[in-house]
């Protein structure tokens, strides 16, 4: 064991210690309390370490490496704080790929270490070498292959840095054998600043000024909001902002949260499974008004029938994503946490009652063609909606709504409260099955106070069940609703509606979720019966442990609205 | 919109990987690098790349946008051939016995300001720097009596308008 003294001083002076050590000090000293990973041949060192500083780093060992990132970016996305994964070289490092693909899609901060086969094995197709640096390159805000122990710490405050700033993102640290084995002079300094590397540009008055005259001058202006929002923490700052212009705002997928859905301003989310107002009135605003979010093909549908009656004002942290997609007549470069206060002095004081009435009529429109149906349905089968509605009115939008991929995550985003930022947690750019499970142990081990549901298929479940497993061990709390209707429900919807009804390899079948959790000592329960339903989401809220719920749902319910792929977001469909 | 050449222009850092992560930028879009060229620049451990690749102005400006979002890109511009004065290098390896018994190869080398580089008992080595025609009607002239090897450089330029690199660089 360390001596306690070296184990609770930040090194101010060098201490000698092991690269090993030192990669353990890094994250520790960065703020990481939690790290989730799994261990193999090339990471030992690294793993050996970690054991002398049990108290001050948690490891949780998933059980898989897609498990472990998943996890991280789970924990991230809910505490704002960079996550953290660690796995052996080759197929451990494989494994994390997906899981760093979404983040780097989906702007999530977190920081890989893998291991790697020593320096002079390095090209030689070692055992367990994979060239992971490649791999991971597209992927990557950055990556870099450590491979003396001197380079540590200057290259992990700069991966915590990089990741954690301006647009977050993945960093991955490749890290050789023998540099985790070498003993140096171990000094640690936080990077502050790297040359090449601008996080956020200062706000500029000009675009400041130029985006308020045409804010100030729109008949029907519309605020389209983004994760860019809860990214910079600009709540506050953004709800200021829609209550001195009065403006109708909705959300993408993942701003969710980011504003209360009862807020009166709010109009509900836009793109392909989204609302049937701001959808349809995208085409119909004179300005839109773009918060920290980037004009996905998911949102905009076809691009040549996108908004373009309106002018374009964009508040973005990235330069790439300006007139990326859709052309800026008034881009606001950096952090909206900043830009959104800036600009209020330029802003006139407004309403727009009528404007905000054509999304009312709209919405009223949606509600009675599929909104009532989904929420209180007619038929005996119980659809995902009901479900999602149940759990409001027991939640009251505190919970964190974890979702996987498919059509319960479209339900559970259209129809869940939330009355908290940082409440909703998808993967959406990536849009990856098997995403939930290991995402909702990071958010519940990040925030253990808050109610966290993860939502899946039963397809996605099974892509990452393994991590019951990590649940068992690590007691971790998390409600796990598993809506199975038999199918690859959305796949399946999309056969239906464009494939003639053949439903190739969308039947799947699942084993007795609840006897699996069961093996895994978590407490489950089935639901097919309506009447049953309230009382059994009461008893997995109430619960004080993890809890399966699986409801039987309507086997061959479809997700509507929908924008049909590369439709226009007017031509959204009500059934 | 109309495709040109444009020759792309980053300053980086000197690292390793980012030849791999430029490339990937333009890979992914199904771009094709008509010439590239690394060295150093003006400025010191400040590497320089001059990438030519024939696109639409929009997709240069977000390409450009792309590579310098990239960690260790410093700046990226792009310009067209109006806006920078450019150049690239081709050598031509010819036999020896050639350069005496096809007396028409002197003229060609002596009417196209081709530099003799070597001489050698076996073969010769002729360069010649310019625009890409001029490469290529050296080439073209010469292929008759049969060129041994031929290789050419990346495009090299600077743009005719300043950058502002380096005050850029000293006020970070
Ligand atoms: C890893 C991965 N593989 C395939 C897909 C394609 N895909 C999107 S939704 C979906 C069906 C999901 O089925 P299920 O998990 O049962 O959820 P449901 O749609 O029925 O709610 C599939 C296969 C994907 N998104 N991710």
């Amino acid at each position: 064991m360390e001596t306690a003294t070296k184990k609770h001083s930040t090194p101010k002076t060098s201490v000698k210690m092991t690269g090993a050590e030192a990669i353990v000090k890094c994250l520790i000293t960065e703020g990481i309390d939690t790290i989730y990973g799994y261990p193999g041949g090339a990471i030992m060192p690294v793993y050996d370490a970690m054991y002398d500083y049990k108290d001050q780093l948690k490891h949780i060992l998933t059980r898989h490496e897609q498990g472990a990132i998943h996890a991280a970016q789970g924990y991230a996305r809910v505490s704002g704080r960079v996550g953290a994964c660690i796995a052996t070289s080759g197929p451990g490092a494989t494994n994390l790929v997906t899981g760093i693909a979404d983040a780097q899609i989906d702007s999530t901060p977190v920081v890989c270490v893998t291991g790697q086969v020593a320096k002079h094995l390095l090209g030689t197709d070692a055992f367990q070498e994979t060239d992971i640096i490649s791999i991971s390159t597209p992927v990557t805000k950055w990556n870099y292959q450590i491979t003396k122990a001197s380079e540590i710490p200057k290259v992990m405050a700069k991966a915590f840095y990089i990741a954690r700033s301006g647009r977050p993102g993945p960093v991955l640290i490749d890290i050789t054998k023998n540099a985790q084995l070498e003993e140096f002079d171990f000094e640690y300094e936080k990077c502050t600043g790297i040359r090449s590397y601008k996080p956020e540009a200062e706000v500029q008055e000009n675009q400041l000024k130029a985006a308020a005259e045409i804010i100030n001058q729109a008949k029907k202006p519309f605020i389209v909001f983004g994760q860019g929002v809860i990214l910079g923490q600009a709540e506050k700052e953004f709800k200021a902002f829609i209550e001195k212009t009065g403006i109708p705002c909705a959300s993408t997928l993942l701003g969710l949260s980011a504003l209360p859905s009862s807020h009166p301003l709010y109009v509900g989310m836009v793109g392909m499974h989204g609302h049937y107002a701001p959808n349809k009135l995208t085409n119909e605003c004179d300005v839109l008004i773009a918060i920290g979010m980037r004009f996905d093909d998911r949102v905009t549908g076809d691009l040549n029938t996108y908004a373009k009656q309106a002018k374009i004002v964009h508040f973005e942290i990235d330069p790439a994503e300006i007139s990326k997609n859709v052309k800026a007549d008034a881009p606001v470069l950096g952090n909206v946490n900043k830009s959104l206060v800036k600009i209020l002095p330029f802003i006139k004081e407004n309403k727009h009652e009528s404007w905000m009435n054509e999304f009312k009529k709209l919405s009223t429109e949606e509600h009675n063609i599929v909104i009532n149906d989904e929420l209180t349905p007619k038929g005996n089968d119980i659809t995902m909606g009901e479900v999602i509605k149940e759990i409001n009115s027991v939640t009251h939008g505190e919970a964190v709504i974890v979702t996987d991929v498919g059509q319960h995550q479209m339900v559970a985003c259209r129809y869940s409260e939330f009355n908290k930022t940082k409440s909703n947690i998808t993967s959406g750019g990536l849009g990856t099955m098997g995403f939930s499970l290991p995402a909702a142990i990071g958010a519940k081990m990040a925030a253990p106070e808050r109610e966290v549901i993860s939502i899946s298929g039963d397809g996605g479940i099974q892509m990452n069940i393994q991590e019951l497993g990590t649940i068992l061990q690590n007691k971790v709390g998390v409600k796990i609703l598993i809506l199975n209707n038999e199918f690859l429900g959305m796949v399946r919807q999309w056969q239906e509606l464009f494939f003639d009804k053949r439903y190739a390899e969308t039947p799947i079948m699942s084993p007795d979720f609840v006897a699996v959790a069961k093996g895994y000592g978590i407490e489950g329960r089935c639901v097919t019966d309506r009447k049953n339903l309230k009382a059994a989401i009461k008893e997995m809220i109430d619960s004080k442990e993890a809890y399966v719920l699986e409801v039987k749902v309507e086997k061959k319910g479809k997700v509507f609205p929908m924008v049909p792929a590369g439709a226009s977001v007017s031509d959204v469909i009500l059934k | 919109m109309k495709e040109q050449l444009y020759t792309i222009s980053v300053y980086t850092e000197n690292n390793v990987g980012l030849l791999n992560r430029i490339a990937t930028i333009f890979l992914k879009r199904h771009i094709n690098i008509e010439s590239l060229n690394v060295s150093r620049s003006e400025i010191e451990d400040v590497s320089r790349f001059n990438i030519v690749t024939y696109i639409t102005e929009d997709q240069a400006k977000v390409v450009t946008k792309q590579i310098e979002k990239q960690i260790e890109v410093i700046k990226a511009y792009y310009h067209t051939d109006d806006e920078t004065i450019f150049q690239e290098t081709a050598i031509y390896k010819i036999a020896s016995d050639l350069l005496f018994d096809q007396r028409e190869i002197q003229n060609i080398i002596k009417d196209s300001h081709a530099e003799i580089v070597t001489v050698a008992r076996d073969f010769f080595v002729i360069s010649k720097t310019g625009r890409r025609q001029d490469t290529e009607d050296l080439y073209n002239q010469l292929k008759p009596y049969g060129i041994m090897q031929f290789v050419r450089s990346g495009r090299i330029s600077v743009s005719k308008n300043k950058m502002e690199i380096s005050e850029l660089l000293t006020n970070i």
